[in-house]
């Protein structure tokens, strides 16, 4: 019924193929986003420096809400401790890849290559995932949404202690930096681009960019850059995970989700499968939260709060779980319309018009008694966009859960098998006597 | 009673849960290693006292608050993820009342600041003298106050989003939860204020001497166990003796089976939210006066001890909760003894994740309600 | 004795399949069988003091279709259970094939050949009939997770999917089912259900079916073309075991039955052995025959 073959005209064949329509929706976006630059009479710094930040913010959402997909779509984990497994990931890529510390007094690290640490950072995570499944993954469902919760409290705690702040291996000094966190001294962008000879284009675009957007514009094209990078890399998970769900492996998954025990009955080994599934989507958190923060500069633990595990899965839900194309759709949309639009919105305003906040509530409220003024209370909403948008993502989840608990993209039939199943094989025909089980088929009958 | 036969039913408890002997062995050393350190002085007994007092102070808001929670998980069957948001709303509409009246309505300052509870320190509990001796009235005000909106609050809630959806699974229910969680906790923010402010003034306290120092034992620390400890009876005796409290234990035991003996459903899931909402509101109040501060994140980082509570009480049963908040409270106080401080409430949440692991229908698991 | 068989066998082509070895009626001890299957040997089964299989012992024969009958709470299920592992019997032995199978997990059990099917059809309802067989069979290379990822192996993966397909469609026909294919399994009626959880259990080329009450719910013209299924895969070779309530259709489809009261094997024996005796009418039949 969801094939949107048989419906007419080339739009609506095209609009059936999956990344038409996530490009279609990225086009969208960008459209949106700058027909607004534009209209409030942003610069073309601003405008390109908006861009790049709500790439990189479709970008991770992306990557997480695909990761998540694995475990809650897929395979009906409910996992809300993702937030532990990218600090387990950014937090182990900064102790392996730190350069070693030139003072005493330095917290430094194992001064390993860029790639051996986040190769470790994923590792790292996985095998925490192996920690968290080895008894959890029996439990119900609501009780493993609490345990992993938990666990990613723990992790925070564990980073937040004084216990693990510093310690010393060998000549070495390395930690995790207590509650101050850790300076992450890694250019990613940088030593890609020059591994790959990308840098070429780099140079290119900045040449390019200087007589428009003036000086430094280096930076502005870099943050651009790492965004793309993170679609490219959002493109990878989508392949690789369309693939495992299309694999007889995802097949599996898919039965578990459905039956566990049915699935049992049928000679698989549910546990096995389970586990291997946990401890990919973790490796793949992990992996997520390294490419999220390996270029902000530094990171403390309190960044990792569950509230990230739950915009990841307000993302997912959005664009419907079990799906990877809805993944990424939601991520995006997630990105632009609830997590930065309203920031977005709020430069926007701030940029047009001077917006003197009141400092508390009653101060936003006492005027519209006092003299029916409502700009006060405005701007104090304008103020807080931030919490509000919480308040906002609250609703939409309510409001999703309610209307359209299976996503934007609605119901979607996702074949799991590593061929089409749409067509008959070619060369069957419905012979009286060749279709007997065992008897045919090509396998030896007993 | 022979001892060959205790024998034997120690040889079988540890045959039939051997984890669980473990576990229960792990808790007697831990005693024994507790009456060692007290004896050779590693830790004094003031300490211990001042430890456990705030274990079980603790112990009491998180039964309290479990009761409500273990009632709604087992008779609507899912885990209610707004159910810390709850306590905070229950203690800043309480404590705004508080302030009111401790301010004398305007008085002393701005009606705007009072209601805001003091929002962005434009006026200060101490000042006030917010305080069950230093103004019984304000106080007792704000309990019921802080009970009864968090009813209205949880009734609300409860007939515009969980109503609608009543049918669906207990997953729905609780990502549904979480939406509703973000919605609280961060209106609050919004309207309040990001500020964590003292809340309470002075109050008088009774010094125990003990050896190695003192136990102090406050005003607050006394109308806590005495706010507590009279809710927890009150809850069993509506359980045990009224109709009500038979219903609702028929429907946490089975949903289908009260539906059709007739028990009116609805009635009871509403009832079954007064009484979880009242509790949990005032347990926020009761703990924001007992630990003097006040913030928009408190009822957030108290719901993972609450659950583990109810957890390991058993879903459903009253008394576990209270047992557990117990356990739970004084694990989370007691730990820093032997581990670094920092890991107090990852101590909570391993007890919490082993019970889950050994036996996940809780220590009080079975025997249903109440 | 000879009279019973004939009476009894509904259809002649069975009858080659089936050797009555000349038991006796009542206590037919299993090493009286020619070829057996499924033994089952004091199998126990306590739940916090509730015995709900008593020392339980019977014996399946290869090639047969044998009923298992009890009234309700007589450890039908529970017997099920433990022999395929969901749960570990307290005591007891379960042999498949001469092997040991006691407290072998599900998946290990149903990997050894003896594959069941559940009273309420466990379709996995998100998934298409076609995906629920294609979930099926066994030795599947593509159930690895790196073959299915990485490029050179995964030509093998679909090589062997294209085979399972194959395989799928061929059980399709023979359930005549196949033009539900690409339909979601919750989608099927009750009996459509019934026949594929027979159709999946099958693809996984068990030696032997387990099916739990597999007529309850399904229509009388869908029983019947269960029923043919049911002869025409004996004649391939294939043992079952079958529980049911509907006496009628154990007693004309089946050579052998078990009757089970109170967790215990009251009796086995022949459909015209279990007709005539006379714990069984008071037991299970209530006098009714």
């Amino acid at each position: 019924m969801s094939d949107a073959t048989d419906s007419q005209g080339l739009a609506g064949r095209l609009w059936g193929r999956d990344p038409v329509k996530v490009l279609a929706l990225l086009a969208v976006i960008y459209a949106v986003y700058i027909a607004l630059g534009l209209a409030i009479g942003f610069e073309i710094r601003g405008q390109i420096n908006s861009i790049a930040t709500l790439t990189f913010y479709i970008g991770v959402f992306g990557i997480m809400a695909l990761a998540l997909n694995l475990h809650w779509g897929y395979t009906g984990l409910f996992n809300i401790g993702i937030v532990g497994f990218m600090a387990i990931g950014i937090y182990t890529m900064a102790v392996v890849s730190k350069p070693a510390a030139e003072t005493a007094s330095q917290v430094g690290g194992l001064g390993a290559p860029l790639w051996v640490g986040m190769l470790a950072g994923m590792v790292a995570a996985a095998v925490l995932g192996l920690l968290v499944a080895l008894p959890a993954l029996r439990l119900r469902a609501d009780y493993l949404a609490i345990v992993t919760i938990a666990f990613s409290e723990i992790v925070r705690f564990t980073l937040l202690s004084r216990t693990f702040q510093e310690f010393r291996i060998g000549d070495r000094t390395i930690g995790l930096g207590g509650g101050s966190g850790l300076l992450l001294p890694f250019n990613p962008l940088q030593s890609f681009l020059d591994v790959t000879r990308l840098n070429v284009l780099q140079d290119a675009l900045v040449g390019l960019a200087e007589p428009i957007i003036g000086g430094n514009a280096d930076a502005v094209i870099n943050s651009f850059l790492y965004g793309v990078l993170l679609l490219v890399i959002v493109a990878i998970y989508y392949v690789v995970l369309t693939r495992i769900g299309r694999s007889p492996f995802g097949r599996v998954l898919k039965a578990i989700r459905e039956d566990e025990d049915a699935t049992k009955a049928l000679g698989k080994d549910t546990n096995v499968v389970k586990t291997k599934a946990f401890m990919l989507g973790c490796a793949l958190m992990g992996l997520g939260g390294v490419l999220w923060y390996m270029q902000s500069g530094a990171i403390t633990p309190n960044t990792f709060r569950p509230r990230l595990t739950f915009f990841i899965w307000i993302a997912l839900i959005i664009g419907g779980a079990g799906s990877n194309t809805g993944s990424v759709m939601g991520g995006a949309v997630f990105a632009a319309a609830l997590f930065q639009g309203p920031r977005y919105l709020q430069n926007l305003v701030e940029s047009a018009v001077e917006v003197d906040a009141p400092s508390n509530f009653a101060g936003a409220v006492a005027p519209i008694f006092d003299s029916l003024s409502v700009n006060p209370f405005l701007f104090y909403v304008i103020d807080n966009v931030r919490q509000l948008q919480l308040v906002f993502m609250g609703l939409v989840l309510i409001w999703l859960m309610h209307n359209r608990p299976s996503g934007m993209l609605g119901h979607r039939k996702e074949a799991a098998a590593s061929v089409s199943l749409t067509r008959r094989p070619a060369g069957q025909t419905t012979a009286a006597d060749g279709g007997r089980p065992g008897a045919g088929g090509g396998d030896g009958d007993e | 009673m022979g001892v060959s036969e205790s024998y034997e039913r120690g040889r079988d408890l540890f045959q039939s849960n051997p984890i669980g002997f473990v576990l229960g062995l792990a808790v007697v050393i831990l005693v024994l290693d507790m009456v060692r350190k007290l004896v050779t002085g590693d830790v004094t007994v003031a300490r211990f006292g001042l430890v456990l007092k705030a274990g079980v102070m603790r112990g009491m808001v998180i039964g309290l608050a479990g009761i409500g929670l273990s009632l709604t998980y087992s008779i609507l069957n899912f885990a209610n993820f707004a159910h810390g948001d709850y306590l905070t709303s229950g203690a800043f509409s309480g404590m705004a009342v508080s302030y009111l009246i401790a301010g004398n309505f305007g008085r002393d300052a701005s009606i705007g600041a009072l209601l805001l509870v003091g929002t962005g320190g434009s006026v200060f509990g101490g000042a006030l003298g917010v305080g069950a001796v230093t103004a019984p009235v304000a106080v007792l005000a704000g309990l019921i106050v802080a009970g009864v909106a968090t009813i209205g609050l949880t009734l609300l809630v409860d007939r515009y989003v969980f109503k609608p959806i009543r049918d669906r699974s207990g997953i729905t229910l609780l990502i549904t939860s979480i939406g509703v969680a973000f919605v609280l906790r961060y209106l609050i923010l919004f309207v309040f204020g990001g500020s964590k402010r003292g809340v309470t003034a002075e109050q008088p306290s009774l010094s125990v001497g003990v050896p190695g120092g003192a136990v102090e034992i406050g005003t607050h620390d006394v109308a806590l166990f005495v706010v507590a400890g009279v809710l927890m009876a009150g809850i069993h005796l509506l359980l045990q003796n009224t109709k009500l409290g038979k219903a609702m234990r028929a429907m946490s035991d089975n949903e289908d089976l009260a539906r059709v003996t007739g028990i009116p459903t609805e009635r009871v899931v509403r009832y079954t939210w007064i009484i979880g909402g009242g509790l949990t509101g005032v347990a926020g109040y009761m703990f924001v006066l007992w630990k003097g501060t006040l913030g928009f994140f408190d009822g957030w980082l108290l719901l993972l001890l609450v659950f583990a509570a109810v957890i390991l009480g058993g879903i459903g049963s009253i008394y576990g909760a209270i047992v557990g908040g117990l356990v739970i409270g004084i694990t989370f106080s007691m730990a820093p003894i032997w581990i670094p401080s920092a890991f107090g409430r990852a101590a909570a949440f391993v007890v919490m994740i082993v019970i889950l692991i050994v036996k996940p229908e809780g220590i009080f698991g079975g025997t249903s309600t109440a | 004795m000879s009279d019973t068989e004939v009476e009894t066998d509904p259809e002649p082509s069975a009858s080659g399949a089936m050797r009555d070895s000349g038991a006796v009626e009542g206590e037919t001890g299993p090493e009286e069988l020619a070829d057996v299957s499924l033994r089952i040997e004091n199998l126990r089964k306590e739940f916090g003091g509730i015995v709900a299989v008593d020392d339980a012992s019977f014996a399946v024969e290869s090639g047969t279709i044998t009923g298992l009958i009890g009234p309700n709470g007589a450890g039908k299920s529970t017997t099920f259970n433990c022999v395929t592992g969901v749960y570990e019997p307290t005591a007891g032995t379960v042999y498949f094939e001469g092997e040991d199978i006691t407290g072998l997990a599900p998946h290990a059990v149903a990997n050894k050949g003896l594959v069941r099917t559940f009273q309420i059809a466990r379709e996995l309802r998100e998934m298409t009939v076609l995906e629920n067989l294609m979930l099926a069979p066994k030795g599947q290379r593509g159930e690895a997770l790196w073959r299915s990822l990485l490029p050179f192996f995964r030509n093998e993966v679909v090589e062997q999917e294209t085979e399972i397909l194959e395989r799928c469609w061929e059980t399709l026909d023979f359930f005549e089912i196949d033009h539900l294919a690409d339909e979601y399994a919750k989608n099927l009626s009750g009996g459509q259900r019934k026949l594929l959880e027979l159709a999946r259990a099958l693809l996984t080329d068990p030696e032997m079916l387990l099916l739990d009450e597999p007529f309850a719910g399904v229509n009388p013209s869908l029983e019947e073309r269960l029923l043919t299924h049911i002869h025409d895969l004996q004649e391939e070779g294939y043992t079952f075991l079958i529980v049911e309530h509907d006496m009628d259709l154990i007693m004309q489809h089946c050579e052998r039955i078990i009757v089970m009261h109170q967790g215990k094997v009251l009796t086995e024996g022949t459909p015209a052995d279990i007709r005539s005796d006379e714990e069984v009418i008071e037991a299970y039949l209530g006098g009714e025959v």
